[in-house]
């Protein structure tokens, strides 16, 4: 046996998630798609007293638009968004389904969730820097009833949110649609976390960027918005040297952690070669297809 | 806890403990060894089995979370005592030595095929990036699922493998 003995109940509504949290205590943990949760109990890092699965609470599957907000339940599989042709997710959030590519591989996306990934917060989330681009707003069901938390309050560090222990995400709301987007990484391995990621949106009003949003992953605890380097692109022409010198300002406004994988230098490299690239695919007039074939 | 599924098309109900992963109940409890255990952590892709018609790496789902769905495992490819032309294809363009990663890259490989008839090498190389080979460095492995790709199963073979439903939102 791999994980160490847990209880495992089964909800079948989100009160009823709330309600076993509630009563279980602090040591328990909600399992979605286990698809960062079940490793670390492989690894015994988690060692969760209860479980509380919530793979039987359908209402939780879907993708919803609303007015300018795409409302995700949290049970939606990465693949669901990933294979998305539907108008409600290409107008203004085609980057959803190209950027779903990164995430892991292709069983891996069969199972894991988007409010799986959003409540285990990790750094590299693809989901989690694509909250921060699009303002997303974290629903959550809680012991006080339903709350609406924005994305730029809900991560507080690595691998930690708002979020209260009787806490489910119930919804992820993507707001702000933009014409252009892309996401990017580079990782040693596809799949593999990134060593640094970099997503970007904006719009083109009358020759210039409009509403330009720059987010970087896996550099620091959170997924880290540039507004500087925002600032600079706003307003300006979509062109290579507008992405060039964002790029410079961004990787030297941020201070990135250094492991195993790479030193604060590099780090800081990638990062500059990343935003370039993402704007330039965004802008691009095919994006899916350069997106598609983005395979090292 | 008892669990109750689908395995192959045939039902099977257990009393396991909540720990258990899907990959050793397969294994352990049903005997189906076809599906090999590796790293635990979603990075080898030799565990890879069908959940509900989609491929996803056993070693991550509890067996408990099998409970009232259908899983396939590579036993199941082949049918009647005929080969699926991924089992073929291996076999033709020597696509596994040791073996280890073989049913994961087969799996993935069935899935593949059943939902884009001729891939390209790039869109074969990008399904199978979860999973490892220490061995044959992935040429043959590529030439194994191009070779399936261009002898698809006949018509009365292709009836037994009803190609599942593409989710879209």
């Amino acid at each position: 046996m791999k994980p160490a003995p847990f209880e495992y109940y089964r909800a079948y509504a989100p009160a009823e998630v709330v309600e076993l949290l509630t009563g279980l205590g602090d040591e328990a943990k909600v399992l979605a798609g286990g698809q960062s949760l079940v490793p670390m109990m492989n690894f015994r890092l988690a060692h969760p007293a209860a479980l509380v699965d919530i793979n039987a609470i359908a209402e939780l599957d879907y993708v919803r638009r609303e007015g300018d907000s795409l409302r995700i339940g949290a049970l939606t599989r990465h693949r669901t968004l990933e294979l998305s042709r539907a108008p409600e997710v290409q107008d203004g959030f085609s980057l959803l389904p190209r950027a779903a590519r990164w995430i892991g591989h292709y069983p891996i996306r069969s199972r894991g969730t988007v409010g799986g990934s959003i409540a285990h917060a990790d750094p590299a989330a693809e989901w989690c820097l694509l909250a921060r681009l699009y303002d997303a707003d974290v629903v959550v069901l809680g012991g006080q009833g339903t709350r609406v938390v924005p994305s730029a309050d809900w991560f507080t560090g690595f691998l930690s949110t708002v979020a209260a222990t009787n806490d489910v995400v119930t919804e992820v709301r993507f707001n702000r649609p933009r014409a252009f987007g892309a996401l990017t990484e580079y990782a040693r391995r596809r799949g593999d976390f990134a060593i640094a990621a970099a997503a970007v949106a904006f719009d083109v009003v009358d020759g210039r960027c409009r509403d330009v949003s720059i987010v970087l992953g896996a550099v620091a605890g959170e997924p880290l918005r540039v507004t500087e380097a925002e600032a600079l692109v706003e307003g300006a022409e979509p062109a290579a040297p507008t992405w060039a010198a964002a790029a410079r300002i961004a990787a030297a406004a941020i201070r990135p952690n250094a492991d195993t994988y790479g030193g604060e230098r590099y780090r800081r490299h990638l990062v500059d070669t990343l935003i370039q690239r993402a704007f330039a695919e965004a802008f691009a007039s095919d994006a899916s297809v350069s997106a598609a074939s983005g395979i090292r | 806890m008892q669990v109750t599924m689908t395995v192959n098309g045939e039902n099977v109900t257990a009393d396991v403990e909540p720990r258990l992963l899907l990959v050793h109940f397969i294994r352990d409890h049903l005997g189906l060894t076809g599906t090999h255990w590796g790293c635990d952590t979603s990075n080898c892709g030799t565990c890879v089995l069908w959940l509900d018609e989609v491929p996803v790496k056993s070693c991550t789902v509890l067996a408990v979370m099998a409970d009232g769905h259908r899983v396939r495992t590579v036993e199941d490819l082949e049918r009647d005592g005929r080969l699926d032309p991924v089992q073929q294809g291996f076999i033709q363009e020597h696509g596994l030595q040791c073996g280890f990663c073989t049913p994961g890259m087969m799996m993935t490989a069935r899935w593949l095929l059943d939902h884009e008839p001729d891939p390209d090498e790039t869109r074969i190389r990008e399904a199978i990036s979860g999973q490892i080979c220490r061995c044959t460095g992935y040429e043959n492995i590529v030439r194994a699922i191009r070779w399936a790709s261009a002898h698809p199963a006949d018509e009365e073979q292709a009836a037994a493998h009803p190609v599942a439903e593409e989710v879209t939102a």
